[in-house]
């Protein structure tokens, strides 16, 4: 069962892999001139000729080819000063789509359910392959296994997933085979859209959260806390990330994520964003300020109650991302005194960073200028925060570093709503990790597994309450305390630092 | 500024010294041969099974000693000469101590088996047994494990972790039943069983047999059979590990003597932990017992001795707790395998029980809760308290430690109790759905 679920899905992972490099590139006439703009099909047409009705084998020489006629005609605009003939439309992805030829755009919807239906089919018969051995912790062979232990295949799985990033942050136009495939699925949920690179990302995304959902749930199927818990981060991410926001385009409604917010929602006060927000009618006024409320009020009252795992553990897609496919990585985070002076001053340092920025988006929008202090602000800090944070950092780190420094990379290191959400459960909330009496043995699988590389076994054997800021809640050093000590519990603030008296 | 040397790096010699770096600026030497630096024995069963690295059970980073500038020395000591103050190391070193902690925790019982010292036959207490069960296990197609005790369902559970065939033999008619009452006992016997662990009760080994080049090859039972294996584990109890003083001037019987300071006849020298054997051990409590808890205890209390107040070791009510494969235990007070009056509950999928022992005023002695977790502090105060059964039944909510969501079973247990006793009912109440999620 196991090996059988196993190789449906390393096959469907092999088409879609290859699939990178099954098409041919040939640029026509027609699209040619039915794409790029009046305007600039005369200078770009001697420089662009050479390629059209030309066959490439590879997306990325085509690409590379389109990128370089545009670059020429914009050294020449500029060198001879036609400011206003300078290109800044982006043709290449468009260029690219339309010039794909091959089994994807033949087969689309075949190769579609081919290769998801072996992926998700295999990740789910591998997940419930377990289903008949007594529920418990299954943590067996962790440390020998070249997936879970920085391995071959870790190392090998860590290599993709960050060129995979790379790629899809910033160039579409060599992925467009992977787009192209997720068409058909677009065009079913919205018939007038056509997939963009986001829809991919937001598709495999939550293919990754559902399936390895199931493989979570079953792991830890003895525990109601982790399957409510699990099942609640795979709703929220089918339902409210991914396909919520596709319906209210269809709709003619802005595209909204109602679980995500600010700061983690680094846009949400771009003029932009606003403008679309505010133009688009009631409800529009209505998500702009559920937006607002979310996280001046749902955050401090939830947090109070909850603990900030209310959303890092039960809400949030990045969470829910780590939760479920990075839980095989849990286990490699760095549990060191030092990672965590890292982690405060990176962590909070990224918080300042999301605050001035913002600061200065929104005094730009009310002000309608365009700087601060002198300075352009989208030159000096929306667009590096977006590139640092948004997409280095949260993306090609966070999520391809799995393998390598743990599940939890983004989260701990660099989410500013973590951050937000922290201060709050540490100073200000009834939530807290008990430690039950004296019966800590040291054993250290909660340390271990902590995936945001807490030494909980410091406080345990300590006989201390576990109270910390980046605590999110997951549960699974309850989980595997072979001796019953850890429970996430809410309760009374009073008592909550006071260390029992069965450990000196 | 006086030198305290502690022989032992376990929990018991390392939470001394702790403890007297915390109260004192003595210098402090710890000597262990086993490792250089502390790790949870308890952990040992990780490691084997792929949980766990070495270095995941060490308790502190490795700066944190010289940091606390207690002193970590490797090796072996082959002689302790109390006139002169002197520990003799067998590379030929020596260190003078001013007072001596001795921690030397425990062996492993072999009870004079033929084959018992073949290659392929070992128990497991020290970091150099993992270490052997590595090699000993390697293709191996079967394995017998002795003594229905934690260390053998451990061992089971390892091997069983490496699809391992086990055969395990238990003397007793059940699993630990020296210490569990039969309805515990056996609901782990049905446990090791579901997870296919060949258990074999009422079973003893009579003899181990040679391959002819001096490894195991198979055991031989009191039912006359002979079971084919290549790793036999001897998990009959451990004893204290004291060979280093047969021929001193320390007072030993088990283990070495200690009175209610944890001094031993020798002046300034001490012994805590496994291998230490209280002279007068207080009521429920024995004279010897080889569990982290007490070594922890013991720690802590000899440190406040050693550093100018002197303290009586006061180990409290006893508590205990272990794992199962899947089935974790937890106990708190006295619960004799045989017992004059208990409450016993157990849920019908047979996974998880409870018991109350109490004694003729109907005063609660003890508990055991057999997958059900149960908070410390209240069953201590409980039991401290001599509250009755009734009172438990009553507040039993007040002690629910299971995780969060977990399904609760308080009301069909004061069912099954208001069933049992109907002349001392209790009001069984349910929460409400706000209680419930805000606790």
């Amino acid at each position: 069962m196991k090996n059988l679920g196993l190789t449906f899905f390393l096959v469907g992972l092999g088409l879609f892999l290859s699939l990178f490099f099954m098409s041919d590139y040939q640029l026509s006439n027609e699209d040619f001139k039915s794409i790029v703009k009046q305007e600039h099909q005369e200078s770009l047409l001697p420089e662009i000729a050479n390629i059209l009705e030309k066959p490439f084998s590879n997306a990325i020489s085509f690409a590379n080819a389109i990128d370089h006629a545009v670059n020429t005609v914009n050294e020449q605009m500029r060198a001879t000063q036609q400011w206003d003939q300078v290109i800044y439309d982006n043709y290449t992805a468009s260029l690219t789509r339309a010039a794909t030829k091959g089994i994807i755009t033949e087969h689309p919807t075949t190769l579609f359910l081919l290769i998801f239906g072996l992926v998700i089919g295999g990740g789910v018969i591998f997940s419930l392959a377990g289903k008949n051995s007594p529920p418990g912790i299954k943590n067996n062979g962790i440390f020998f296994n070249a997936l879970n232990n920085r391995g071959w295949i870790g190392i090998l799985v860590g290599t993709i997933l960050i060129a995979f990033y790379i790629l899809l942050y910033f160039y579409d136009a060599h992925i467009m085979n992977w787009i192209i495939l997720v068409d058909p699925l677009q065009k079913w949920i919205n018939p007038s859209a056509t997939s963009s690179q986001w829809f991919l990302y937001g598709f495999l995304y939550t293919i990754a959260v559902t399936v390895m959902g199931v493989r979570f749930i079953m792991k830890y199927r003895h525990s109601k806390y982790q399957i409510v818990r699990t099942i609640s981060v795979m709703f929220f991410q089918l339902a409210l990330a991914f396909l919520l926001p596709e319906i209210l385009v269809r709709l003619n409604q802005p595209y909204f994520d109602f679980k995500n917010m600010w700061p983690l929602d680094y846009d949400f006060f771009d003029a932009w964003h606003i403008n679309m927000l505010t133009s688009a009618g009631g409800i529009g006024i209505f998500m702009f300020a559920w937006g607002i409320t979310l996280f001046m009020v749902g955050v401090p009252v939830l947090v109070y109650f909850f603990g900030k795992r209310w959303y890092c553990s039960w809400v949030c897609g990045c969470g829910g991302l780590a939760e479920t496919a990075g839980d095989p990585f849990r286990q490699l985070s760095d549990k060191s005194l030092r990672a965590w002076k890292i982690e405060r001053y990176l962590i909070h340092g990224v918080l300042v960073f999301a605050i001035v920025m913002t600061g200065a988006v929104l005094y730009n929008f009310i002000s309608s200028t365009n700087t601060i202090f002198g300075l352009d602000t989208y030159t000096y800090l929306r667009k590096p925060y977006g590139f640092m944070i948004g997409s280095i950092f949260s993306g090609v780190v966070g999520t391809g570093f799995y393998p390598l420094m743990g599940n939890r990379v983004w989260c701990r290191f660099g989410c500013p709503l973590a951050a937000y959400l922290g201060f709050i459960q540490r100073f200000k909330s009834r939530f807290r990790i008990t430690t039950n009496g004296g019966q800590c043995i040291s054993c250290g699988n909660c340390s271990t597994y902590c995936e945001m590389g807490i030494d909980v076994r410091w406080y345990a054997q300590r006989g201390q309450n576990i109270i910390r800021s980046s605590c999110v809640g997951c549960g699974v050093c309850s989980s595997v305390c072979p001796r019953g000590v850890l429970n996430l519990e809410n309760r009374d603030e009073e008592g909550r630092f006071v260390k029992n008296s069965f450990i000196e | 500024m006086k030198h305290i040397v502690i022989l032992g790096n376990g929990i018991a010699g390392i939470t001394a010294a702790r403890h007297i770096r915390k109260l004192s600026d003595h210098k402090i030497t710890v000597i262990s041969g086993e490792s250089e630096h502390f790790f949870s024995r308890t952990a040992l069963m990780y490691i084997y099974m792929g949980h766990m690295k070495y270095e995941h059970t060490k308790p502190y980073e490795d700066w944190f000693w010289r940091k606390n500038n207690i002193d970590l020395k490797m090796g072996w000591v082959e002689q302790v000469d109390f006139d002169r103050r002197e520990l003799q190391f067998n590379n030929g070193e020596a260190i003078n101590y001013d007072q001596l902690i001795l921690a030397t925790g425990s062996n492993s019982n072999k009870f004079g088996w033929k084959g018992q010292d073949l290659k392929g036959v070992q128990g497991l207490y020290s970091l150099q047994d993992l270490e052997l069960m590595e090699q000993n296990t390697q293709n191996i197609e079967r394995a017998v494990i002795v003594g229905g005790g934690l260390i053998g369902v451990e061992m089971a559970e390892m091997l069983h972790s490496r699809n391992i065939p086990v055969t395990y033999l238990i003397r007793e008619s059940h699993f630990w039943d020296i210490v569990l009452p039969d309805e515990e006992a056996s609901m782990i016997d049905r446990h090791l069983r579901e997870h296919h662990i060949d258990l074999r009760t009422n079973t003893e080994l009579l003899e181990i047999i040679d391959d002819g080049e001096g490894k195991v090859k198979a055991v031989k039972t009191n039912d006359n059979e002979t079971i084919p294996c290549q790793f036999v584990g001897l998990t009959v109890g451990v004893h204290p590990n004291i060979n280093l003083f047969k021929y001193s001037t320390l007072e030993i019987d088990k283990g070495i003597l200690v009175d209610e300071l944890l001094k031993t006849n020798l002046p300034d020298v001490y012994a805590i932990g496994d291998c230490a054997q209280l002279k007068s051990p207080s009521q429920y409590r024995k004279s010897i017992e080889a569990v982290w808890y007490v070594g922890r205890k013991m720690g802590e209390t000899v440190a406040k001795t050693i550093c100018g107040t002197p303290t009586v070791y006061n180990p409290g009510v006893w508590f205990n707790s272990a794992k199962f494969f899947d089935i974790e235990y937890q106990t708190y007070g006295s619960v004799p395998p045989y017992h004059s009056s208990s409450f016993y509950w157990e849920h019908a999928d047979g996974k998880k029980a409870m018991r109350i022992v109490f004694n003729e005023n109907y005063e609660v002695e003890g508990v055991n809760f057999m997958g059900l977790r149960q908070r410390h502090e209240v069953w201590d105060r409980w039991i401290r308290d001599g509250k009755t059964l009734q009172y438990v039944m009553e507040h039993l909510t007040d002690a629910h430690f299971d995780p969060e969501l977990f399904r609760r079973h308080e009301q069909e247990i004061q069912s099954k109790y208001n069933g049992a006793f109907p002349d001392h009912q209790v009001t069984i109440r349910k929460k409400g759905f706000l209680e419930k999620i805000l606790n």
